[in-house]
């Protein structure tokens, strides 16, 4: 199980790099729970696709766990109350994102009753139909917890429609600071595993490989006992590399498969989902209770006492920093990891589904060294775990010439950071590539505009041309009508006049 | 809690402790054993040599950026400028004029780098386009080799006397031995008409530690290789590049050697003689003017050694390695972009993978 000392030097994956992980000590913290909030906000739109619908009125008596607003489109998940009280308001808060926008959210201010609403758990979910299990977790709100917030449901559909056979667990956690994924390892390994389960059935999978980075040793023998009577669940230690949680590198470190460009992993057999989020659905499935909590490591040089907090979605920010303590105002905060994570302007921000951190900064930590120029050391190539090249890539789109960018494959990089982690000149490079993936993004809506403009421009001239065609056609008509009326006249005429 | 200062920025919010004043620093000090031993085996001549190239070549370099309207002492401090000018240095025949290192120094920096927009933009390393610059302008001063004398032994120029070599030349009764170069001994021995197997028995002067009459980067080809090899162990560089380069220069010498002796040098005598360490760990591996795939510094690499040889062997000039490196730079282009990495999922030629259940 453990690795050898050969692997340990031959198998070493050639791509990423070895950052400080600085998960220790928050990561053996044993799990608090954040005492419940005075109001949380929820939300609209805290997954990919599409924002849910409200279906609660303000002034509207709430349980915990009730649904506030339904999933709205193929791809969307609904939203449920994470405390019982009442809905205060519908309205704009602080989304976590950089920009500081607002969006949506449904707040409910907390009636500290804990009043559940009625949930319809299921003892066997094995003899459900995989339709069934993949409609519970979707009602129950469920998302990617990795990070990626993609709705669990459409994914196992996704899963079931290409036969998927391999179910890969994902415990790699492999970005600094976080331990979310260590401490639900370590404390409910029965649950990940479970879980994983549930989800194999829903998918048809024949086994789950669960990767987990080897720096978590408490975590991998955790979900060993738990996972013992399951020969299909296997606990698969991995060198621990970021960003050898990023879907991709996992499978084909345990898989060997590589996904191709512009390829789904199921299109290769394989579906990818989070250990928090296994725990989800079984906490979905088996006990029929919607996502309305999740386990978030609060961490960083400004907190006082780092850890790992079990909170209601929809806690502000603030109030989980304040519950951990702060030594000092934070320079930075960060949503997620040091390498991927949101930088977010203050802390009145609520806690969303895909949130696995928030890390607060000290002036050390969030100290930055200026950009120079580069010096083409090659670094970055060899740090990126697609095999791109960052510093050409950055040096056209530092030219304005983004479809030379996109010769070097730039729609292909995953913005996992390495490149500007390992870069001497500290040059943002994924900066640039974020600035030129929306470029390009503006520039084929533009071109789909222009395309619709010119079909309806096209459409106009040809409809046009038909009615001009059409109207000449019964002017021709009429005129040929005319002449025949004015001919048959004049022979009746002329007969009448024989007559 | 307030605004958390100059944000947003993209992620990553972490970096490493690298920089580039740490890679040219680490690079100084790997060639500095090597500088040092130099310094002992010719004496001031060389320290003063060496201080005025290094000195004019940062003086280059601050003109330009306060031409530019640019701060000159952060950009300085980078020590890019002390480390070109002190490649040049060491590639200098060891007793040359002192306007020989200025003219080459500032040649280095304003035309073989500022002229292109600093750090990262030159096309060619710009230690080997002052060393060319110079080879061809000054042919005499740039082959004036003298043999060893080290510091403090009998006969060896003083503090004095070593700063009179280097600004006023070598006085005609000092006792100095001018010597050749090995290259440039065997090369005029063949055009004599001469075979190698008679003269190199009583060729110039010549240790395995790198007492002989050459450049400071030529006597210490042991030493320069150390440093070369540390600088791997420190990945500064990876091991591409200077295998390529060294195995470019003694594959074909040794196969040709094997076929006619008396023509052909040795692959031993090749790879310890001239600049061919110095330019394996040093040169060629300059980070700016070389390609950034590994596939494409191997090919470069061994493009060096093999042009090294040949330019050796046939050319009209004993030595090749600044010469090989500069064509070779301006070959790293078209390297760069025939040779990529394949990317994840896609084939070496960039088309997606067909996906495999």
């Amino acid at each position: 199980m453990s690795m050898g000392l050969f692997d340990r030097i031959f198998k070493q994956p050639r791509w990423g790099v070895h950052p400080d992980d600085n998960k220790r000590p928050a990561a053996d913290v044993p799990l608090r729970m954040l005492p419940p909030p005075a109001r949380v906000y929820m939300p609209l739109h805290q997954h990919v696709g599409g924002a849910a619908r409200p279906v609660v009125l303000v002034g509207q008596k709430v349980l915990k766990g009730q649904l506030l607003a339904a999933a709205q489109g193929n791809i969307s998940a609904p939203i449920h109350a994470p405390v019982s009280g009442v809905v205060s308001a519908i309205g704009e808060v602080t989304a976590p994102h950089a920009s500081g926008l607002g969006f949506a959210a449904i707040t409910v201010e907390n009636d500290f009753a804990e009043n559940w609403i009625e949930t319809d758990p299921v003892t066997d979910p094995f003899s459900l139909a995989p339709e069934e299990i993949a409609r519970r977790t979707g009602l129950a709100g469920v998302v990617g917890l990795g990070g990626a917030a993609f709705p669990a449901a459409v994914k196992f559909a996704l899963g079931k429609r290409l036969a998927v056979t391999t179910l890969i667990v994902n415990g790699g956690e492999c970005e600094p600071y976080l331990s979310s994924d260590d401490r639900i390892m370590r404390d409910h390994a029965a649950q990940v595993v479970d879980g994983a389960r549930i989800v194999m059935h829903a998918i048809g999978a024949r086994e789950a490989l669960v990767g987990i980075e080897d720096n978590k040793p408490e975590a991998i023998a955790a979900m060993t006992i738990a996972a013992a009577q399951f020969p299909e669940v296997k606990i698969r230690p991995v060198p621990a590399r970021y960003p050898m949680g990023s879907d991709k590198q996992l499978i084909q470190t345990l898989t060997g498969k590589e996904v191709p460009a512009d390829a789904r992993a199921a299109e290769v057999g394989v579906l990818v989902h989070n250990v928090s989020t296994c725990a989800a659905v079984h906490q979905a499935v088996r006990l029929g209770r919607p996502l309305v909590e999740r386990i978030v490591t609060i961490n960083g040089g400004a907190v006082a006492h780092p850890g790992n907090i079990f909170a209601p979605l929809g806690t502000l920010v603030d109030e989980l920093l304040a519950f951990c303590g702060l030594t000092a105002t934070p320079s930075r905060l960060i949503l997620g990891g040091p390498m991927m994570g949101t930088p977010l302007l203050h802390g009145r921000i609520p806690l969303v589904k895909g949130a696995s951190g928030i890390l607060a900064f000290d002036a050390r930590e969030a100290r930055l060294p200026a950009a120079g120029p580069c010096i083409r050391c090659g670094s970055c190539t060899r740090a990126c775990p697609m095999g791109l090249l960052p510093l050409e890539m950055a040096a056209r789109i530092r030219a304005g010439d983004l479809d030379g960018a996109v010769e070097f494959m730039l729609t292909d990089c995953i913005a996992c950071g390495c490149c500007a982690y390992v870069c001497p000149s500290h040059i943002p490079l994924v900066q640039f590539f974020s600035h030129a993936k929306g470029e390009l993004a503006a520039r084929e809506r533009a071109r789909l505009r222009t395309e619709a403009a010119r079909r309806l421009a096209e459409t106009r001239i040809a409809r046009l041309e038909r009615e001009a065609k059409e109207k000449a056609e019964v002017a021709a008509r009429r005129k040929a009508e005319r002449k025949a009326a004015k001919a048959r006249a004049a022979a009746e005429q002329a007969q009448g006049e024989t007559a | 809690m307030n605004q958390t200062g100059g944000m947003p920025v993209a992620a990553p919010h972490t970096t490493t402790i690298n920089s580039a004043g740490r890679v040219m620093a680490t690079v100084m000090a790997a060639l500095a054993p090597a500088t040092l031993f130099g310094f002992w085996l010719y004496g001031w001549p060389a320290v003063y040599l060496w201080l005025i190239t290094v000195g004019f070549a940062m003086l280059g370099e601050a003109f330009c950026l306060r031409l530019m309207g640019r701060q000159a002492a952060p950009v300085l401090f980078d020590g890019s400028a002390i480390l070109t000018g002190w490649l040049l240095a060491v590639s200098l025949p060891p007793w040359a004029p002192w306007w020989i290192g200025a003219f080459g120094g500032l040649f280095a920096t304003v035309l073989g780098k500022q002229v292109f927009g600093g750090l990262g933009q030159n096309l060619f390393n710009p230690a080997m386009v002052a060393r060319v610059a110079l080879l061809i302008s000054f042919p005499l001063q740039m082959t004036a080799w003298v043999a060893p004398l080290p510091l403090f032994s009998a006969g060896a120029p003083g503090l004095i006397a070593g700063l009179q070599i280097t600004l006023k030349g070598v006085a005609p009764g000092f006792d100095a031995v001018a010597s050749a170069s090995l290259l440039g001994f065997a090369k005029t021995e063949l055009s004599r008409g001469v075979d190698l197997l008679q003269p190199l028995l009583h060729a110039p002067a010549q240790a395995w530690y790198g007492s002989r009459a050459g450049s400071l980067g030529e006597t210490a080809a042991w030493l320069i290789a150390g440093g070369g090899v540390a600088m791997m162990f420190l990945r500064i560089i990876t091991w591409h590049i200077p295998l390529a380069m060294l195995a470019g220069i003694a594959v074909p010498a040794a196969i040709l050697h094997a076929v006619d002796p008396a023509r052909y040098l040795d692959a031993g005598t090749h790879l310890l003689s001239g600049g061919a360490m110095l330019g394996a760990f040093f040169i060629a591996t300059d980070y700016v003017t070389s390609p950034n795939t590994q596939k494409g510094q191997l090919i470069f690499g061994a493009g060096c050694g093999l042009l090294t040889w040949v330019i050796r062997t046939w050319a009209g000039y004993p030595e090749g390695v600044a010469f090989a490196v500069l064509l070779m730079n301006s070959l790293t282009p078209i390297i760069d972009s025939y040779v990529r990495p394949r990317i994840y999922g896609r084939d070496r030629k960039g088309v997606a993978l067909e996906p495999v259940k």
